[in-house]
């Protein structure tokens, strides 16, 4: 009897897992608590960031959140052990630089992920180096250095848990924080 | 071998059937050798009022199985109980096809402690091949079970034992507000005695044992902005400091065996390269400047070499590298990738993380003839680390998609699964003996 409850259960997750998925996919739903609030805000940086006292979730059908505005996607991903930013990557920085290079009293931490391939050590180097990608092109638009710090978490943050590459796709990201 | 079967799958049903709720530590052999030497343990025999909590013959007993070189023969097998060595009848021992018959005896002292002696014989030669006695208070008692069972171990294989060891393991679990909650934990080799050294939101890596077996360095993180740090915690008194203080993100602590050295990664430039660390002189030395990724290194016993990973000839591999610095000579050429190699104890040979395209998989690499032996079946293991007597290899893995620790002979005819916390389990690294 616990057996079918089980199974049900974690059929009942999956399906679950996959309807995040496919919203996560679109770059933000995720992470739409620090793009609605643009103030630096110590408690919520997405799903990855669970060291907060509470795991804040906005639902889609906010109005202020414009899901075309490259400035609202807070998330780029990466092809499997690469740090090269894709043209759809780069669009999207280019937003974030353009923001921060015309607004020089914020600061912005860029967060680097990979999926959970590879040794933990070379994934977070791996990781930094995805981040530092994004701070080299920030940089290159005129953004100030110390306006902007790279890290890595390597593959300890995954927001998708399976093992397939429709999560480590989704782990393969720079998240940029405000 | 139908016996090591039944007891893999009772285990093993054990621990089914005791989900969700935890079982406690449960060693699975998932695969045992059909040939191991048969070795009679006596019950010990007790002397006293109280009898201590730790049966020293259970814990002994349990050590030999678990090296997999051993057929541990049942007590309702034996013709006679001797715990004294005019008490030795060796025919009893012919008959059963025992080949090593061990005795021994606890005694209460009061005041908490015990004697304890132990006799080990060579059943057809009839000789005495080796004995001990201590006198300890009970808290230590699980520890002379060990160190009992090294001397076994040795006396019977020739090689040092390494049950008087301690593993330290990183465990994840998510608290009420379900967030991720960090546990660095330490326990004896068999999982007992599990003592948390830190608990953090943040996560923990790469935990590396000092040579005196007193401290761990480790890598976490100090807040959402600081990128990744070393630590060195005294596991005794909890005293930690951080290693550096650099700007930039440092991973990957690797102690040199005489414990002055602390190889590591270090970002300065936003490059990833390896550094040495002279402890006590506070000195940082660069060993490479390449655009690659460097990371990862490890020590060969002699401290003359250490091997890393790199991925600057495209896909990760391992590159050695004079302690001195130099051209890093490249090691591995065959698999996808290669990475997270360390040294065997006795310098000759490399354990790793392997892909040679089944996933992630421990492999040993032999430098002489540059062939890899792959272990494990992946596909996502990670971390391995070798007993300090190099006869097993620890390494994270997942099971029912949650991660556990495993371990497997050097050879890989010997295989288990150690379920040590209810969480998730990962990062193991193994002491060496106990100071």
């Amino acid at each position: 009897m616990r057996q079918i409850f089980h199974f049900s259960l974690v059929l009942l997750l999956s399906v679950v897992l996959v309807g995040c998925a496919a919203n996560k996919k679109k770059g933000s739903a995720e992470v739409e608590d620090s793009s609605v609030n643009l103030q630096a805000d110590a408690t919520s940086s997405g799903l990855s960031s669970d060291d907060s006292g509470s795991v804040q979730v906005f639902t889609t059908t906010d109005n202020t959140l414009d899901l075309e505005d490259p400035l609202g996607t807070r998330v780029i991903y990466f092809e499997f052990d690469s740090n090269a930013l894709t043209p759809e990557a780069q669009r999207i920085v280019e937003a974030h630089a353009e923001y921060l290079a015309g607004n020089p009293g914020m600061a912005v931490v860029l967060e680097g992920h990979a999926d959970e391939r590879g040794t933990r050590e070379y994934n977070l180097a791996l990781g930094e180096r995805r981040a530092n990608a994004v701070a080299d092109l920030f940089q290159m638009m005129g953004v100030m250095s110390d306006a902007v710090r790279s890290i890595s978490y390597g593959e300890e943050r995954p927001v998708a848990m399976e093992h397939d590459e429709s999560a480590w796709s989704l782990n393969r990201r720079v998240e940029i924080l405000y | 071998m139908i016996r090591v079967f039944i007891a893999g799958v009772f285990t093993l049903l054990v621990g089914l059937l005791s989900a969700p709720t935890w079982a406690g530590i449960i060693i699975e052999v998932t695969k045992g050798q059909d040939t191991g030497i048969p070795i009679a343990v006596i019950p010990f025999h007790f002397q006293g009022q109280q009898r201590p909590n730790e049966n020293i013959r259970n814990i002994v007993s349990a050590d030999l199985y678990r090296s997999g070189r051993f057929l541990s023969l049942p007590p309702g097998d034996f013709l006679s109980r001797p715990s004294d060595p005019d008490q030795v009848r060796f025919k009893d021992w012919r008959l059963i096809k025992a080949e090593a018959l061990v005795i021994g005896r606890v005694s209460e002292l009061g005041n908490d402690h015990y004697e304890v002696s132990f006799y080990l014989y060579n059943v057809f030669k009839e000789k005495l091949l080796a004995g001990y006695r201590w006198t300890v208070g009970s808290s230590q008692l699980r520890q002379v079970a060990h160190q009992m069972s090294d001397y076994i171990y040795e006396a019977l294989t020739g090689i040092p034992g390494a049950f008087d060891t301690r593993i330290a393991y990183v465990t994840v679990e998510k608290d009420s507000s379900n967030i991720r909650q960090y546990q660095l934990m330490v326990a004896d080799s068999d999982g007992h005695n599990a003592q948390q050294i830190l608990r953090t939101n943040f996560p923990i890596l790469s935990p590396a044992w000092a040579p005196d077996g007193k401290r761990l360095a480790y890598v976490s993180f100090a807040s959402r902005t600081s990128g990744a740090m070393i630590w060195v915690q005294n596991v005794e008194t909890g005293d930690r400091r951080k290693l550096l203080q650099e700007k930039g993100t440092a991973s990957a602590p690797a102690w040199s065996a005489d414990g002055r050295r602390l190889a590591l990664r270090l970002s300065r430039d936003g490059n990833h390269d390896i550094y040495i660390l002279d402890v006590a002189a506070s000195r940082l030395t660069r060993l490479t400047k390449h655009p690659g990724i460097d990371t990862e290194p490890a020590w060969s016993p002699n401290g003359r070499y250490l091997v890393f990973t790199s991925d600057r000839s495209g896909r990760p591999h391992i590159f050695r590298i004079s302690a001195a610095g130099g051209p890093a000579e490249r090691l591995t050429r065959a698999g996808r990738e290669n990475a997270g190699a360390s040294y065997s104890p006795n310098g000759k040979h490399l354990v790793m993380v392997t892909n040679q395209g089944n996933g992630d998989q421990i492999g040993v690499f032999y430098t002489g003839n540059n062939e890899v032996k792959v272990l494990t079946d992946g596909p996502l293991d990670d971390s391995p680390t070798y007993s300090p007597n190099g006869a097993m290899i620890m390494y994270a893995t997942q099971r029912g998609n949650q991660g556990v620790l495993a371990a497997v002979s050097a050879d890989g005819r010997i295989k288990q699964i150690l379920r040590l916390h209810q969480g998730e389990v990962r990062e193991p690294a193994w002491s060496s003996w106990k100071q």
